[in-house]
């Protein structure tokens, strides 16, 4: 295969498997920014998964499936939310619960789905004009879907929000500074629901994406850990939706790689290349670091009550 | 505080011990009733499930010592994540460290070419060693560099899941039977000896029993284990203090890592004879010892009791799916259950609620 | 004070409770319209809890609060600011990370949605800026802007949401003489163009410099309501403690020992990098306490950390009784028989959730009798605790009692027992008297008066001018991380003091 085809079919794989990587970063991101560790993302894209399986192979409609595993993930959500928040429970532990509750439910519901055939997945799309446009043609244009699309443009939408808008303003400060929010008239609580929400609707539609688009089958556990990684990715975006996109292409361009070079190196170090690379990131990221220009939500995973301080 | 009729919630400032397991009782209870639902939903009783549960895992011989069997690693792995924990260090990666040991101990076993009476301690030395340093690189990133151990012990994981795949399929691939990769089979001599007619690798079980004792006497009793609790409660007034938080942390994760890696040699020296997937080695001890961590309120020698819980709910599982044709996954949800139940208990042991008698 | 038009507002029966205490006990407050009303009280008195039930942080038991002649129900703090009543807390409630104007702009409903306009903000931002003299760069994030400046984008902060009554809580206590004259020109311009200002305050200067009336709250009720101009200092004095407050303590005369500290050219980083101490030398003599005067974040807390091993200086050399432990480790320090007193008593003073027997031994637990190898000796250690808190009145029901059971006054004992058990001849103590009660307070400093007496050296680091004249024997005066000057504390004036607090050095060198 030319050099050139092979840069360019893996730039446009990337796109397709990096778009559910980016749908749950951009969904930790916010939860994060607003101080809630979730780490039931695993489990709330597989559960986002398996309805979005079942939904459309019931009903015909992939867009319904899509649209459930949304529903889905934000339900799992709002259990996190409601344990992390308004019970002020520990969040690692809360998160992990609602990962192994995930995996649990839909390694048991969906045993009688594996190998089913999906009737209708939703339509590749070609835009014949600009699919000529040399290089960036081809990857972006030719046999993507809408859903790709979609995502792309979720993040300048999501980076204008988060930075030029009150609803970015007051997120950030609730994710640094609860007390200060509070003491400001802003509901802290419901600040924190809302982008959990979004977090868990996002990864549900990840999740979706996966069993409806991008295999599109189900299988038990088939998220293979991408609720990890996209914790991971959250850290190696600095919580900044545009890194975000990098960061989730990168990966996504890694796993493909993984198995175009299989040949010449071992598919099992290639899989574990995203977990090593992510520790190697962070350790780069550390050093230099001004906690304060690019660190870490200050309040993140802290638990915040009125009048403690 | 609020005055509601009836009721008066107040904040409660130190839970007594009565109390801790009065909630954590109502925390399993609350699970039970939960995942009696699913049952519901599969056609069965859940009160004849969960008898069938008892007797399967504790009333057979057979159940018994499988229920035995599954205890080894997790009292293990759960005593080391107790000192992991008191420490304020959230190992997530005892399923790694796991892992690691358990190739250590395979590696002695195959290549050492050592003689038969030194080959199992080799491997348990082997073992620990392996599963510590696993566990003390993200120690180490944490300390040095302030990464976050979550995350670092979590990928940590997955890099070590896929070393054990690339080894049973690559350098010490042995023959492969029906599709599934293994290595060769250990020599006699690094067969663990077990309990005549079951699974049970007797000297590992003893090993965890005994660290379990050594670590709570550590706990309560030595200059390290104060050392732990301070930085645990208030790792400010351990600096203030002058103590070494670098030091108490790679002790910790050396102890964890450690710990977590013996019973990774239990699994393939005690149960499998060789490495093979790391899925059938590990049947996700790793995460259900944090539950078992947890509910034991970080007390090592608690740790025999909910050990032994979760390992007849683990046994559970398998009977479950023999008996009822129910899905093994039943169990998992239930472990989410129950830890999700005790964290959100964990409120109950703030605020203390008193009913008044309205006169 | 013309009152005809009413009141701007009042307070009618507030009763606050938290477990444990009332913290406001049947209040009633009537503040007039366009006047600074200052609430005096010491610490533990209740100022801040009644101000933060006006300002609707908390809700009372009891009690109505009246605005204008109306009754309002300040369920939350955006309620307060629905009624136009604004509050500077002695805290900042700045997000670090945001920029000025994203502060000032935080948690306001303008009518646009979700959308900032920018330009506009600014512009009205500006223009309350010029009017009431409070420059400050927009765009900066709030960390890089220095304490007062802080303080002034809390001003325009309410003054941005048109606040008619301004509630300041303790705002000078982290200001220069300098900037405390601006901040009360500020508050006049404010109270000229018609807000009513509150002012929470324990210090009688500003009250007598810059309020209209003066209400005085004891243990959480209101001993007396008067016109500032029909009162002094000492009158007040007695109402806020409830007995003549003598202000100069029995102290032995200074029997100057040998030298035990010796500080050479220190220089040493704050957390974010920037120079905190620069060229400090100083000698310190056993006998005698050494008081270190100076505005809040001018580098004293770094000052006691270097000395007491919790941060590393950049240059200079540091000599202890002729032996030099120039960054030396806390436990090196330890092992030195130097005592710190901390700041933050519950944050790094002790172990919470731990007994009162385990927190006595936090820094000895190394040693035998207290270890054997590496075992704890129980029975030696509460052993210790026993004589421990019969020798310091700690009242507990036992010695394994959690200490955070215990009361402000009896935590500081219990580090006060640690600290000082071994005869250190080097203490540094910081903020020892930090919202305790008078009792607990008067106990402490006789302990470091007793300690003085045995020829411990002490460093004493306060922001209490007045502990500070009081118990030192000299005072040194730091600003911006250097010495302006060593004086001796009896003949000391206070405004020289004060001159040199905001960075002229001693004898008239301006800076």
């Amino acid at each position: 295969m030319g050099w050139e085809t092979w840069i360019i079919t893996t730039f446009s794989r990337s796109l397709a498997y990096g778009t559910p990587l980016l749908l749950g970063t951009l969904g930790e991101i916010y939860a994060e920014r607003s101080g809630v560790l979730n780490l039931g993302v695993e489990g709330m894209m597989i559960m986002g998964a398996y309805s979005a399986f079942t939904t459309a192979y019931i009903t015909g409609n992939p867009w319904l499936g899509i649209l459930v595993a949304a529903v889905v993930g934000g339900a799992f959500s709002l259990i996190h939310a409601f344990a992390s928040v308004t019970l002020k429970a520990n969040q690692i532990v809360s998160g992990l619960s609602l990962t192994m509750l995930g995996l649990g439910l839909s390694g048991m519901f969906g045993r009688g789905w594996e190998g089913k055939p999906l009737p209708a997945t939703i339509p590749k799309i070609t835009i014949s004009g600009l699919s000529k446009i040399p290089f960036l043609g081809p990857i972006l244009f030719e046999g993507q879907n809408l859903i790709v699309y979609l995502t792309i443009l979720l993040v300048p939408l999501l980076w204008y929000i988060l930075y030029r808008t009150r609803i970015g303003i007051t997120i950030r400060s609730v994710g640094e500074s609860p007390a200060t929010a509070d003491s400001l008239g802003i509901n802290v609580d419901r600040v924190r629901y809302m982008c959990v929400l979004l977090g868990g609707v996002l990864a549900g539609v990840a999740g979706g994406y996966l069993s409806v688009v991008y295999r599109p089958a189900w299988t038990e556990g088939m998220t293979a850990g991408m609720g990890w990684i996209v914790i991971a990715l959250t850290i190696f975006a600095f919580w900044n939706p545009v890194y975000g996109m990098l960061g989730a292409y990168l990966f996504a361009a890694l796993y493909h790689l993984s198995y175009r070079l299989q040949p010449w190196v071992s598919p099992e170090f290639l899989k574990a290349m995203p977990y090593a690379f992510a520790i190697l990131v962070l350790i780069f990221v550390s050093r230099g670091t001004l906690q304060k220009r690019m660190g870490a939500p200050a309040a993140l995973s802290l638990p915040y009550t009125r009048g403690e301080e | 505080m609020k005055r509601r009729v009836g009721f008066k919630v107040e904040r409660r400032p130190v839970a007594s011990g009565r109390v801790v397991f009065l909630v954590s009782l109502l925390a399993i209870l609350a699970a039970l009733v939960v995942a009696g639902i699913f049952f519901r939903i599969y056609g069965v009783s859940p009160i004849h499930a969960y008898q069938l549960i008892l007797r399967g895992s504790l009333g057979s011989r057979f159940g018994l010592t499988e229920t035995v069997r599954r205890v080894i690693p997790l009292l293990l792995c759960g005593v080391g994540l107790t000192i992991a924990f008191r420490a304020l260090f959230w190992n997530i990666g005892a399923e790694g460290q796991l892992l690691m040991g358990a190739v250590a101990a395979a590696g002695v076993a195959l290549f050492s070419g050592l003689p038969g009476p030194l080959l199992l301690p080799a491997m348990f030395i082997g073992g620990f060693i392996g599963g510590a340093t696993w566990g003390l690189i993200p120690a180490i990133l944490k300390v040095m560099l302030g990464l976050n151990d979550v995350i670092t012990t979590l990928m940590m994981n997955y890099i070590a899941i896929y070393f054990v795949e690339w080894l049973i399929h690559g350098p010490w691939k042995g023959p492969t039977a029906r599709g599934f990769a293994y290595t060769d089979t250990f020599p006699r001599a690094a067969w663990l000896p077990t309990i005549y007619g079951t699974r049970i690798h007797w000297p590992t079980l003893v090993l965890g029993l005994v660290l379990a004792v050594v670590m709570y006497i550590m706990v309560t009793r030595t200059r390290i284990g104060f050392e732990i609790r301070v930085i645990g409660e208030n790792p400010d007034a351990a600096r203030f203090a002058g103590i070494s938080q670098l030091k108490t942390t790679l002790i910790v994760m050396l102890i964890s890592g450690g710990f977590a890696g013996l019973a990774g040699v239990g699994e393939v020296a005690g149960i499998h004879m060789r490495l093979l997937g790391p899925t059938n080695i590990s049947m996700g001890y790793g995460y259900t010892a944090i539950i078992v961590a947890w509910l034991a309120r970080r007390n090592p020698l608690a740790v025999i009791v909910t050990s032994l819980l979760f390992g007849v709910i683990m046994t559970g599982g398998d009977v479950i799916k023999v008996s009822l044709g129910l899905p093994f996954q039943l169990i998992n949800v239930f472990n989410g259950l129950i830890l999700f139940f005790l964290i959100g208990s964990e409120i109950l042991l703030r605020y203390k609620i008193s009913f008044l008698l309205r006169r | 004070m013309d009152n005809s038009e009413g009141y701007a507002i009042e307070l009618c029966g507030i009763v606050k409770r938290f477990p444990g205490v009332v913290a406001n006990d049947g209040i009633d407050l009537k503040v007039c319209r366009g006047e600074i009303h200052c609430l005096l009280g010491e610490n533990g008195a209740g100022k801040t809890t009644l101000m933060r039930v006006l300002y609707g942080l908390y809700r009372p038991e009891e009690g109505k609060i009246i605005l204008n002649g109306q009754q309002v129900h300040m369920t939350s703090p955006r309620a307060a600011l629905n009624h136009h009543v604004g509050m500077v807390h002695q805290h900042f409630r700045l997000v670090p990370t945001l920029s000025v104007e994203e502060n000032i702009v935080l948690g306001l409903d303008e009518g646009t949605g979700p959308f900032v306009n920018f330009r506009k903000t600014r512009e009205k931002i500006s223009s309350i800026a010029n009017e009431y003299g409070l420059s400050v760069d927009l765009q900066t994030k709030v960390w890089q802007l220095a304490v007062g400046q802080q303080q002034r984008v809390e001003i325009l902060k309410a003054l941005y949401r048109e606040v008619d009554i301004l509630i300041m809580d303790e705002p000078t206590s982290v200001l220069t003489p300098q900037e405390v004259d601006q901040l009360f020109s500020t508050l006049r311009t404010l109270v000229d163009d018609g807000l009513t200002i509150i002012f929470i305050t324990h210090k009688l200067d500003e009250v007598m410099r810059v309020s209209d009336r003066v209400t005085v709250l004891r243990k959480g009720k209101v001993v007396s309501t008067l016109p500032t101009a029909e009162t002094d200092k000492p009158a007040l004095a007695r109402l806020m403690v409830g007995r003549e407050v003598i202000f100069r303590l029995e102290k032995s005369p200074l029997k100057q020992r040998e030298k035990i500290l010796e500080m050479n050219d220190l220089h040493a980083l704050n957390d974010r990098g920037l120079p905190a101490l620069r060229e400090v030398s100083f000698d310190l003599f056993g006998g005698e306490i050494l008081g270190v005067a100076g505005v809040s974040g001018n580098g004293q807390y770094e000052l006691a950390e270097v000395l007491t091993g919790l941060r590393k200086s950049t240059k200079g050399r540091v000599f202890l009784a002729k032996k030099e432990v120039t960054n030396c480790s806390a436990r090196e320090m330890n092992d030195l028989n130097v005592a710190h007193i901390p700041a933050e008593r519950i944050r790094m003073g002790i172990v919470p959730a731990l007994s009162i027997r385990e927190n006595l031994i936090l820094k000895k637990y190394r040693r035998p009798p207290f270890s054997y190898r590496e075992f704890l000796d129980n029975k030696e250690i509460e052993e210790n605790a026993r004589r421990a808190m019969s020798d310091y009145q700690i009242a507990a029901p036992s010695c394994e009692t959690p200490v955070k059971l215990l009361s402000g006054g009896n935590i500081q004992k219990v580090i006060l027992a640690r600290e000082l058990s071994e005869n250190p001849n080097l203490i540094v103590a910081v903020h020892p008297t930090y919202g305790l009660d008078i009792g607990a307070t008067e106990q402490v400093r006789q302990i470091l008066l007793a300690q003085r007496e045995r020829g411990a050296a002490t460093l004493l680091i306060s922001e209490d001018l007045e502990e500070i004249i009081t118990l030192s024997d000299r005072i040194l005066v730091i600003f911006n991380g250097e010495v302006m000057g060593i004086l001796d504390a009896e003949s000391a004036e206070i405004e020289e003091i004060g001159l040199m607090m905001a960075g002229t050095r001693h004898k008239g060198e301006e800076l």
